[in-house]
């Protein structure tokens, strides 16, 4: 039976699938946006605190502050300083937190807080050009002893990495030779390092690394080596030769030359502690990305109230997929096409049993009242007008009455559509004239069946949140519902209709 | 709870609601012949043109100011038949089969005042029978005059010939005998019995009510068995005669049979019920599916007719 002509339309059909499919995915892989809600994420926050004792001078005081530290992404910055002025500084690879002050007498005490995801992916970015190394001019006997360690490590190695490993190795106490003994002492070992691989033509650097424990104070930095493979900068432990970052280590300071800059203080410190947190993972993805470029999609750009709206519109498409699986597929008669997905909205708002009972006593009032109208003898369009009037009556009154009785449920039932309401009555008494009261029936309560399984569906935290955060999921429910557009299957209540069929067979 | 299963189904070949929807109606209907069968009066005067007799007009209300002239137009009358010209499924059909005093008398007994009927016809202009509420036409029809031979059969109302058209070829046909359940109304969904009539000959194969089969007429208490329909070539050829009328390719065709004006066409619907094929004991799809396997389509009614007789009876 199927034509060729058909083709296209399921290709069409299996690409709005796949593509509403794979977007989501893309999304929640990029955006991190949670498939389920109340989702848990866990974020470090880090609290650097400077001291310093004033001298009544005007006061800098200048705290680099990470960039972006591999492994992890910052989430916010915040600092606290009451009475100074505050500005984060970007410049030449570095980023600085600059607090300033005319007057500062007496202990002072800054703080700079920022939160960490933890985040595999994050990289920082590749320098614009290639770093320059700085040669130093080393004095004999030292340049001997530079030149001949160099030269060994050199013969050793292929690359960049495996140069600053065997340097490594040949700078540590157990292999130290004479040219090491010479030149390392405990304090410059680092420095020293930094300026030999400077000198073999590798650009290096220090950089400083926090190591995360929950709720620890008085957290140390660590110093750490980093070269230039001609790529990007690689982080190295300058006593291990243990290349990369540790999972628990946040690097604050790189490619900077100072931690802490206090100008017009004395006796300046710097401390950090660290707490680990949760925040639910939908918050974090929108707070991450917010303005980003990949937030295109998103409905939290919009303001407040159109959200809550989207919220409610984004539900719909879900009741259309339930009307037209149970009416395709399982083959109940419902009044109206739609009417069932206008009660379950208005359920949404309600909540089932208040609203089932608002409901229906709205409509078996109206069907009382409606039959007086019609021995009124009136044109269809001031009847339906009249009954519009009618059902905001009942509803006002029913709302008033339950006020009165203590009963909040009352209120509810401003929430349906006056007009839907109004429709279905007449069509329920038109229907009860013309087939009699169990044709009103049967489609009266498969109307409120499907209402409620689509009520049921929409209701969902998860429907809600995969809706509304995962728009893209809608052309799946497009193409699911155009899928069924073309069914030509029995439906479930033939299998049952067709019964008498039997006896042929 | 009965059920019967979907490969049973298939074997006897049950069209089913949506395959009729999306493989018969959508393929071989074209959407701008809808209005010419949906609407009462066009049909009477497109198959006018082909030689389909149908009941005789007595009067077009078109607007509200002249439902006034319907009193005196009925006055004389002992009965008629109003019908919205865009309602469906037999909605908003009034028959009046006589009078008592100032009241008429409906096909159910019923006696209701000139103001009930002013009323309906109101509501017939207002939209409420027809297919999407839009604003509408009320027919009067003469009284169709069911012949004595089938009109024993039926509890009230006129009993008509159902028969489906595909591609101009009656593929399937029963005759529809009101019941009380259905207020002297041919239709199946509100009560009336389903008599299946063989292609073939025009006799009665079994009968349904509300899907269930019966043998005796649940009113008139007459066996069902053994019905002939007369004219039963002629009736076939009118059928498909609608054919050209309208370009539908798959239909129902109404047919009643008048004591003095042999068959008429009472109307068309482009969306026929399923129900046909319980009373036929039969499904529908061999027959469809031998049609759209021809070769070389017939290209007169009468051989169409001549060849669903020969051919359908027995798949």
């Amino acid at each position: 039976m199927t034509s060729p002509s058909r083709l296209p339309f399921y290709i069409a059909v299996f690409l709005l699938i796949t593509a509403g499919i794979s977007l989501a995915v893309w999304r929640h892989i990029e955006l991190g946006i949670p498939w389920l809600t109340g989702e848990q994420r866990p974020v470090w926050m880090v609290e650097a605190r400077v001291d310093f004792d004033g001298s009544n001078e005007p006061v800098v005081a200048s705290l680099n502050v990470p960039e972006q530290p591999p492994g992890f992404r910052i989430l916010t910055e915040q600092a606290a300083s009451p009475g100074y002025g505050f500005s984060i500084i970007d410049k030449a690879g570095s980023r600085r937190a600059e607090w300033t002050k005319r007057e500062v007498v007496g202990p002072q005490t800054l703080y700079f807080k920022a939160q960490f995801i933890p985040d595999p992916n994050a990289e920082p970015a590749p320098p614009a050009q290639p770093p320059k190394t700085k040669r130093l001019f080393w004095e004999e006997p030292q340049a001997t002893a530079v030149r001949e360690i160099l030269a060994q490590a050199e013969a050793r190695s292929s690359t960049p990495e495996s140069m600053t490993r065997e340097l490594i190795q040949l700078m540590q106490p157990d292999t130290r030779v004479q040219n090491t003994t010479l030149l390392v002492s405990e304090a410059n070992y680092l420095q020293l390092l930094v300026n030999m691989l400077n000198h073999s033509g590798i650009p290096a650097r220090t950089a400083d690394g926090l190591k995360l424990e929950d709720a620890r104070r008085r957290q140390q930095l660590t110093p750490f080596l980093q070269i230039y493979n001609g790529e990007r900068w690689l982080t190295l432990n300058p006593k291990t030769a243990a290349q990369g970052v540790p999972e628990d280590l946040i690097l604050w300071r790189q490619g900077s030359e100072s931690l802490l800059d206090v100008v017009g203080g004395d006796n300046s410190e710097i401390s950090f502690s660290m707490l680990r947190q949760t925040v639910p993972a939908l918050q974090l993805a929108a707070m991450q990305f917010d303005g980003d470029g990949l937030s295109f999609l998103s409905f939290y750009e919009l303001p407040i109230e159109e959200q809550s709206m989207f919220r409610m519109l984004l539900l719909l498409p879900l009741g259309a997929l339930v009307v037209a699986f149970m009416r395709i597929v399982i083959g109940i008669r419902t009044s109206g096409t739609f009417m069932p997905v206008l009660i379950a909205v208005a359920f949404v708002q309600t909540t089932l049993v208040p609203g089932l009972v608002a409901f229906l006593s709205v409509v078996a009032i109206g069907l009382a009242m409606r039959g007086y109208l019609s021995s009124l003898n009136l044109l269809l369009v001031s009847r339906i007008s009249a009954l519009i009037i009618l059902v905001i009556f009942i509803t006002a009154g029913l709302s008033i009455f339950g006020y009165q009785m203590g009963f909040n449920t009352g209120m509810t039932v401003t929430f349906f559509p006056m007009v839907i309401i109004a429709w279905t009555i007449e069509r329920m008494s038109i229907l009860w004239e013309e087939e009699g009261g169990q044709e009103v029936l049967v489609q009266g309560s498969g109307s409120l069946f499907v209402a409620i399984c689509a009520y049921l569906l929409m209701s969902a935290p998860l429907a809600g949140h995969l809706t509304f955060n995962f728009p893209e999921l809608h052309f799946a429910i497009l193409g699911l519902i155009l899928l069924m557009g073309q069914y030509t299957g029995y439906k479930l209540s033939e299998l049952r209709r067709f019964t008498p069929m039997k006896v042929y067979d | 709870m009965d059920w019967i299963s979907p490969r049973a189904l298939n074997r006897l070949g049950m069209l089913n609601m949506n395959r009729r929807n999306v493989d018969y109606i959508a393929r071989y209907n074209e959407r701008s012949s809808y209005p010419l069968v949906d609407n009462k009066l066009k049909t009477k005067l497109a198959v006018a043109e082909y030689g389909v007799k149908t009941p005789q007009l007595l009067q077009v209300v078109k607007q509200q100011h002249e439902i006034s002239r319907f009193r005196d137009m009925a006055e004389g009358l002992a009965g008629f038949a109003i019908k919205p010209a865009k309602g469906s499924g037999g909605k908003g059909i009034t028959v009046i089969t006589g009078r008592d005093g100032d009241d008429y008398v409906k096909a159910s007994g019923a006696r209701v005042g000139a103001s009930v009927l002013e009323r309906h016809l109101t509501n017939i202009l207002a939209g409420l029978y027809s297919l999407a509420g839009t604003p509408d036409v009320a027919i009067v029809e003469s009284l169709v005059e069911s012949a004595p031979s089938l009109a024993r059969y039926s509890h009230q109302g006129v009993p008509d010939i159902r028969i489906v058209v595909f591609q101009g070829y009656p593929v399937m046909a029963m005759l529809r005998l009101a019941t009380t359940d259905s207020d002297g109304k041919a239709n199946l969904h509100q009560g009336a019995v389903g008599v299946g009539l063989d292609i073939g000959t025009g006799r009665s194969l079994n009968a349904v009510q509300f899907n269930r089969p019966i043998t005796l007429h649940p009113d008139t208490g007459l066996a069902l068995e053994n019905i002939n329909i007369d004219d039963w070539e002629e009736m076939l050829e009118m059928a498909s005669r609608c054919y050209e009328a309208t370009g539908l390719g798959y239909m129902g065709v109404d047919l009643v049979v008048d004591s003095n004006e042999g068959p008429l066409l009472l109307e068309l619907n482009a969306r026929p019920g399923l129900a046909i094929q319980m009373a036929n004991g039969r499904g529908l799809l061999p027959r469809l599916r031998a049609v759209e396997s021809l070769k070389r389509p017939h290209f007169t009614p009468g051989e169409r007719a001549n060849y669903a007789m020969k051919t359908f009876a027995s798949l």
